[in-house]
């Protein structure tokens, strides 16, 4: 007589994978990967590869030799970090700079803490933030010896001084200190429109929030986020914003402005909504979102740094522990008069 | 559309097996009627070895006050009284017939008029049903008599028949809706008078359009009967989500359907009401659905308790060479068989095969805390939580954190992107935080008539 | 320039003598009270803090040790008699010795000798198995081999076996401190003394179906033919539900139980000589230890059971109606070492 198997019910399985969920993000980020080889050439595509191929191998070989455990690459969450830490950096990084982002993100930000699923910060994250601090000017230098500039179709429509390669938004930061106001350092308004298709300039993934928001219904359709973070996070930052630009225009940049500029939508809808680093009910997630949208606000008008998105989801990330703790979702007992 | 509002999953229905109408299993040659079949104690036989029984003879007593009278369903001499292993593995005490004939006991009522005159009191129906046999046909087996006899300071308001079948394959209750439309409303009829409500409500699952219509046109014959169509939604049929989905209460923790009026029977426990008071026929036979996707045929089977599965599996070709496991009802919350000459019981709803490209577990790998296995949970718990705690045997926050109140429908494990086996472990901890939970209020008990008592706490 | 660093060591002298005070006050006041007993105590025990004495970690122990004031019902696995020594030393109270103990495993169920009977696909761990059904052989008391014992174990004391999927016990790590024998949902594992030299004789198994049941899903299962109960001198071994068992209080290691054992079931472990003959006087054994099990192989003279009385067996206990079914088809085989 054969042998049967046996094992407890449920005995089928969905048809979600962890490895699915991440290859779609991969798949969500293509045409922000587009438009920024597009925007920036063949830096741009070298960053992306550089990125990805680092981080999967330092995946390997950490799992392989280090901690001799079993190796996971073919999960494609290395693949991912990889992917968000290039839209991260500015596309003339150098590759030495890439590689350190890439041991910090995958060796210190997810293996330490146990691996896949372990992690408290958000890797990609991380990574850019050491860098930023450790290597600012490089870090917010959008040319330089090794770059080329944006092609001119794309320099026209966005909102950068091709030449300097600063952002707006650190124009911003820039012109303020200096006493200026809003009106005077972008004499001629913003044009809205083209920042939404072409962005302003900044590091690879800002580019275009078209782009990012194509992204974002995929990801919607597949079912591998909720919309909750990432309008809790727009929305807020509308709103304080809104508060500030309404009572004083010349010193406070307006909402729209905010949202479009200085990767909001890229921390919004791809690092915010890690599955790892966020809260995993719906209150949760609302409140982890107005967290980070107040404090990106707060960083970017208070703070010394012109782009306050990055360190808001890192604190956000530290308190996510203590969201899940406490926020929980409607129990069936609970709802029982 | 109603629906429940919390969780849920959505497997495939795979309904492949509902264009197979019922047709009578031929009847065995020995009969294994197992003393366990329903919730509570189990049957005491009341007939010794070489007694010659008929079909429909009470053959054992109910062993306590939850327990069930059991009937044979065939006629024969009785070849021995012992321990067999069920599908588990595990010894039940159990009547071994060796099958002569089919004589019934006169006092059947065979002919296949309905028979909506329902003449007896609330009270006796009551009896009736106890007398029969009849247990919850759902996959619960709860036995009916008590379940229509509501504790002191407890009140029916309406009754529910489930006619959901969320489960995937499981086509029996839909063959019998098209075929037996009417024994069930007079089933919930005499159950609506042995409650004494005049509400009933029965809720089917949007997929079975054609049973849906054929039932709403009885409507109109028995009063107070009305079909609800419900979404299709893994697990609708479950308890507390129909009565949910179906009246908008919620039922608290640890307690029953009754403490918000409501009392829920599956429509082939309304048939078998019907058939125990208006026919005089005890519970001895039920339907059950023989399918998977490498079956040759599929089939819906009208076939007697106590038959060995290894003898149905024969009758419709052998287990097929892809079939890799054989489960005793759906894949959702199905037993696997483990001893396949086990015989089918009151309550046994299908056998279906699974292939391994179907049932093959993947591997384990790290929780991604997704929160997948929280949205899908039907009752709101946080699995990757209970499973942690049962890990480390925290018993007090499995506690705290409601693991009692989860159904084991297996949502959670069948989200689970990194195929970890959550409800496995879930299902332990519950059990370890019952036994808590058990030895608590015994404590109690004791301590309450006095008695010194050592309150040993579990580890 | 002075001025600030003047000001600088002024006023970080004075916080820190400030905070010093308020930190002395603070931890006079909220002090926690101990007999300072208990913390000599705690500091002669191991500080494996793996329960296996009963109380919730060494401290707890130590606590529990000198409010009773003696040494009664507490004993220490981890360090043993030597540990045992050092407390009743710093409480001033007799010594209390026990005889070292050691986990043992009662089955031989390998898959060459119990068939499996389906697979099983669910979680790996034998508390999810057991409660799922009986198990993936004809033996439904036999290890489950998904290593709960193995995960529970502090020590590392206990490891699977990959060919033959039980767990094995290294001796010289176990500490028999109780968490494998906790963890087994089947009570497979037992805490036995470790016996004069390390040497112990056991019955293997934990079947409690008839013989031929019992036989018939494991070749090495007991069978509770009793030949072992009726050649025992010193009334250690009883049969209860089909199985034997081994009193380790009684056993004196003359091992004619395993010699007369005709499935191979009772085991004898760490003995250098090879078996005796039946009903020989026991010879003194050597004095190097082997580890590895001595297995026996079968005399045919044990099947014409020459029933010359043993010694009266005056200290059996139980009054158990043990069905001696002697059986018949005794195998010649011979057991392999592993």
């Amino acid at each position: 007589m054969k042998k049967l198997l046996v094992s407890p019910a449920p005995h089928i399985h969905s048809a979600n994978t962890t490895s699915r969920m991440m290859l779609d993000v991969v798949i969500a980020l293509i045409p922000a990967m587009i438009v920024s080889v597009l925007a920036y050439g063949l830096p741009a595509l070298t960053v992306l590869l550089v990125s990805v191929v680092s981080c999967v191998l330092f995946e390997y070989l950490i799992q392989r030799f280090i901690l001799k455990t079993k190796v996971t690459i073919n999960d494609w969450s290395a693949a991912v970090t990889g992917v968000l830490l290039a839209l991260n950096l500015p596309a003339c990084s150098p590759w030495w700079m890439i590689l350190i982002g890439a041991i910090v993100a995958i060796g210190i930000t997810k293996m330490t803490f146990g691996g896949l699923g372990q992690n408290i910060f958000n890797p990609a994250l991380v990574a850019r933030v050491l860098l930023l601090i450790s290597f600012p000017a490089i870090m917010t230098n959008y040319t330089g010896p090794d770059a080329v500039p944006l092609t001119s179709m794309f320099a026209s429509l966005a909102h950068v001084d091709a030449t300097s390669g600063a952002t707006a938004l650190s124009a911003v930061t820039e012109g303020l200190s200096q006493g200026q106001t809003i009106q005077q350092i972008f004499p001629e308004g913003h044009n809205y429109l083209s920042m939404l298709f072409f962005g302003i300039g900044g590091s690879a993934g800002e580019m275009s929030a078209l782009a990012l928001l194509i992204g974002f219904v995929y990801l919607l359709v597949r079912k591998v986020i909720r919309p909750h973070i990432p309008i809790a996070v727009i929305a807020s930052m509308f709103v304080v914003s809104g508060i500030f630009w309404l009572i004083d225009p010349s010193q406070y940049t307006d909402p729209l402005f905010n949202i479009l500029t200085g990767g909001a939508l890229l921390g919004a809808i791809y690092m915010a909504t890690d599955y790892v680093t966020s809260p995993m009910e719906p209150k949760g997630m609302v409140i982890f979102g107005i967290g980070i949208g107040v404090l990106t606000m707060f960083i970017r008008y208070f703070g010394a740094y012109p782009e306050g998105m990055s360190f808001a989801i890192l604190l956000m990330n530290a308190v996510v522990p203590l969201i899940n703790k406490f926020v929980k979702a409607k129990r069936f007992s609970k709802e029982a008069k | 559309m109603k629906t429940f509002n919390i969780g849920g999953a959505h497997p495939n229905d795979n309904k492949i097996s509902k264009d197979a109408a019922i047709e009578d299993f031929p009847i065995v040659k020995k009969a294994y009627i197992p003393m366990a079949q329903h919730i509570g104690a189990p049957a005491k036989p009341i007939v010794a070895v070489g007694d010659y029984v008929k079909v429909g003879q009470k053959i054992a007593e109910a062993g306590g006050f939850i327990s069930a009278n059991i009937h044979s369903s065939v006629s024969g001499k009785v070849q021995a009284i012992k321990p067999v292993a069920d599908l588990a593995g595990r010894p039940v005490n159990t009547i071994i017939i060796n099958v002569e004939g089919d004589e019934w006991l006169d006092s059947i009522d065979r002919s296949p008029e309905i028979n909506s005159n329902i003449t007896l009191s609330s009270k006796e129906i009551i009896d009736k049903v106890k007398e029969c046999g009849v247990v919850g046909m759902g996959g619960a087996s709860f036995p009916t008599n008590v379940k229509l006899s509501p504790p002191p300071g407890n009140k029916a308001e309406f009754l529910l028949i489930n006619c959901a079948e969320c489960e995937p394959y499981l086509t029996s209750d839909y063959r019998l809706m098209l075929e037996q439309p009417e024994q069930i409303f007079v089933g919930a009829a005499v159950i609506m008078k042995a409650l004494n409500v005049d509400v009933c409500k029965i809720g089917v699952e949007e997929n079975k359009p054609d049973a849906i219509a054929k039932l709403q046109s009885f409507e109109s014959k028995y009063t107070g009967i009305k079909v609800v169509p419900l979404k299709k939604k893994y697990p609708q049929g479950g308890e507390k989500q129909l009565i949910q989905a179906m009246t908008g209460r919620y039922v608290g923790s640890g307690k029953l359907p009754i403490s918000v009026g409501a009392v829920v029977q599956n429509c082939a426990t309304a048939i078998a009401v019907y058939e125990a008071v208006q026919k005089n026929k005890p519970l001895f036979e039920g339907v059950i659905t023989v399918t998977g996707d490498c079956l040759p045929v599929q089939k819906n089977l009208k076939l007697r308790v106590g038959t060995p599965m290894n003898e149905i599996m024969d009758y419709i070709g052998g287990v097929p060479e892809e079939a890799v496991k054989l489960i005793s009802g759906g894949p959702m919350m199905g037993k696997a068989i483990a001893n396949l000459n086990a015989p089918t019981v009151k309550a046994s709803s299908a056998i279906l095969a699974l292939t391994a490209d179907q049932t093959l577990r993947k591997e384990e790998s790290n929780c991604i805390r997704c929160g997948k296995c929280i949205d899908a949970c039907p009752m709101g718990l946080e699995p990757y939580l209970l499973i942690r705690y049962t890990k480390r045997n925290n018993l007090e926050e499995l506690e705290k954190n409601d693991v009692f109140d989860c159904i084991e429908c297996g949502c959670c494990l069948y989200t689970c992107p990194a195929n970890i086996p959550l409800l496995d472990y879930i299902r332990v901890g519950k059990a370890d935080v019952m036994g808590v939970i058990r030895g608590r209020a015994a404590a109690k008990r004791a301590a309450a008539q006095n008695k010194p008592e050592n309150n040993k706490k579990e580890k | 320039m002075s001025d600030i660093i003047i000001w600088t060591v002024a006023s970080l002298t004075v916080l820190g003598l400030l905070l010093a005070v308020i930190l002395y006050y603070v931890a006079q006041k909220f002090k926690v009270e101990e007999n300072p007993k208990i913390g000599e105590v705690d500091s002669v025990l191991p500080q494996a803090n793996c329960g296996g004495c009963g109380f919730a970690g060494c401290h707890a122990f130590a606590e529990s040790c000198v409010k009773q004031g003696s040494l009664e019902g507490h004993f220490c696995t981890v360090g043993g008699n030597a540990v045992m020594k050092l407390v009743a030393e710093k409480m001033g109270v007799e010594a209390v010795e026990q005889a070292p103990q050691v986990a043992v495993v009662r089955c031989q169920g390998s898959p060459d000798k119990r068939k499996k009977t389906n697979d099983y696909g669910g979680a790996s761990s034998c508390k999810v198995k057991a409660s799922l059904y009986t198990g993936d052989t004809g033996c439904k008391y036999g290890c489950l081999g998904e290593g709960d014992c193995v995960d529970a174990c502090n020590f590392d004391a206990i490891h699977m076996n990959p060919q033959t999927g039980l767990p094995e016990v290294t001796e010289e790590n176990c500490t028999a401190c109780g968490a494998c024998v906790k963890a087994c949902p089947l009570d497979i594992i037992e805490l036995r003394n470790k016996g004069p030299k390390g040497r112990r004789v056991y019955v293997a198994c934990k079947n409690e179906d008839k013989g031929g049941v019992a036989r018939k899903a494991c070749s090495i299962a007991c069978i509770g033919c009793g030949l072992c109960e009726k050649v025992c001198k010193f009334g250690a071994i009883t049969i209860v539900n089909n199985l034997a068992y081994v009193d380790f209080n009684k056993c004196k290691l003359c091992r004619q139980c395993v010699v007369v054992c005709p499935t191979g079931a009772m085991t004898a472990v760490n003995f250098p000589t090879p078996l005796p003959k039946k009903k020989e006087t026991k010879k003194a054994p050597k004095a190097s230890e082997i580890t590895k099990p001595v297995v026996p192989p079968i005399n045919d003279a044990a099947k014409t059971e020459a029933a010359k009385p043993i010694a009266v067996k005056s200290n059996i206990a139980t009054d158990n109606s043990a069905k001696v079914q002697a059986k018949k088809e005794l195998k010649t085989e011979k057991k392999v070492e592993e």
